[in-house]
């Protein structure tokens, strides 16, 4: 019997990163801007996106999404109501979106071709470990934040907020009442990814939305026309 | 807690490669695992008790490396160990410093195999040999 060392030096995640590689050939080739959205369950991801998607309706840009949860299609009905096509991905218990759940929902997702969109964008599982794992091909991965969750967040959770290249911070109209810290809450934020980008938006108000569309047409035209 | 599909896809990978040496048993899987890769060893190590049950893997030990963060400064133009993954400054300066050089990774280095095939050739040359011996 001999013992022997076999080199591997391969990702745990090959697989799912060389789907994610082709995905994001498939996006560019399509002309399409994908962003995935991660954050915490109750960050208020459903109710930003929704906003998202009826004011960049209003503006005449296409738009669709793909949202994850472990169970029910409520917040696919709820993103609907904005007149964009969505489409819900039942997880059934895994905590995370991968890069295959992705290629299946986009095939056979019925009146929606990707060269026909200017976003699609993936709204994560509710969690703030495991998403950071897992490409989704996408260009941008927003990191969202309310002000109800407290400003260590990015402190807590450093490896999703690192890997992201926005960031978002949600329900800034009751900002006052939950007595949050703004500037610790931006400090925080900068000290684990030096440099991001950062909105404060209300979805309820529309607040800091402005902006937001603005970022969204400036990536758009960065990373897909130039 | 998706420590099990990671244990999963390195069961995955490992059988694969240990296809290619019928007969052999894992002895060892050596992980090299960034503090940022997000898989928390403890928690890895009680999913891969479980993920190893009745796969060519039982019984084989996990070895885990850990690799810190290392980020480009751009001020001191070198790249410099962070500590920790609290402030992503350079520890010498305290220039912010987002470029990451190192600590994503989530890698399986390398497998330490028994490789029986060769025992079972050799043993089989042994009988040739003594069987030669006999005529």
């Amino acid at each position: 019997m001999t013992t022997r060392i076999v080199e591997l030096r391969r990702g745990i995640l090959k697989k799912n990163d060389e789907l994610a590689a082709g995905l994001r050939a498939r996006y560019t080739e399509a002309g399409v801007l994908v962003l995935n959205l991660v954050s915490s369950p109750g960050t208020g991801k459903t109710a930003f996106l929704e906003r998202t998607l009826r004011e960049l309706k209003l503006s005449g840009a296409r738009a669709a999404a793909l949202v994850g949860d472990l169970e029910t299609d409520n917040d696919a009905r709820r993103l609907a109501a904005s007149g964009a096509p969505v489409r819900q991905i039942n997880t059934h218990g895994i905590c995370h979106l991968d890069a295959e759940m992705i290629g299946k929902h986009l095939d056979g997702w019925e009146g929606v071709e990707l060269d026909q969109l200017d976003y699609l964008f993936i709204e994560n599982v509710g969690n703030l470990v495991c998403p950071s794992s897992y490409d989704l091909g996408e260009k941008v991965r927003v990191a969202l934040l309310s002000v109800t969750e407290g400003e260590d967040k990015p402190l807590k959770y450093p490896t999703l907020f690192n890997s992201a290249d926005a960031a978002v911070i949600t329900k800034i109209d009751i900002a006052e009442p939950c007595g949050f810290d703004r500037a610790t809450a931006l400090g925080n934020i900068h000290e684990i990814r030096p440099g991001i980008r950062i909105f404060e938006t209300s979805a309820k108000t529309g607040a800091g939305m402005a902006e937001w569309l603005n970022y969204l047409a400036e990536e758009r035209a960065k990373r897909i026309d130039g | 807690m998706h420590e099990l599909s990671i244990a999963a896809s390195i069961v995955e990978a490992v059988t694969e490669t240990a296809a290619n040496y019928p007969g052999s048993t894992v002895k060892e899987v050596r992980l090299r695992l960034g503090a940022l890769s997000d898989v928390v060893e403890d928690s890895l190590r009680f999913c891969w008790e479980l993920t190893v049950e009745g796969t060519p893997l039982a019984g084989a030990a996990l070895i885990v490396t850990s690799i810190p963060v290392v980020v480009h400064c751009a001020r001191c133009n070198d790249d410099v160990e962070l500590e920790g993954v609290q402030s992503f400054r350079c520890p010498r300066c305290g220039e912010p410093a987002a470029d990451l050089r190192q600590g994503k990774e989530l890698e399986i280095e390398s497998i330490e195999i028994d490789d029986h095939c060769m025992e079972q050739s050799s043993e089989e040359q042994m009988r040739d040999r003594a069987r030669r011996g006999e005529q």
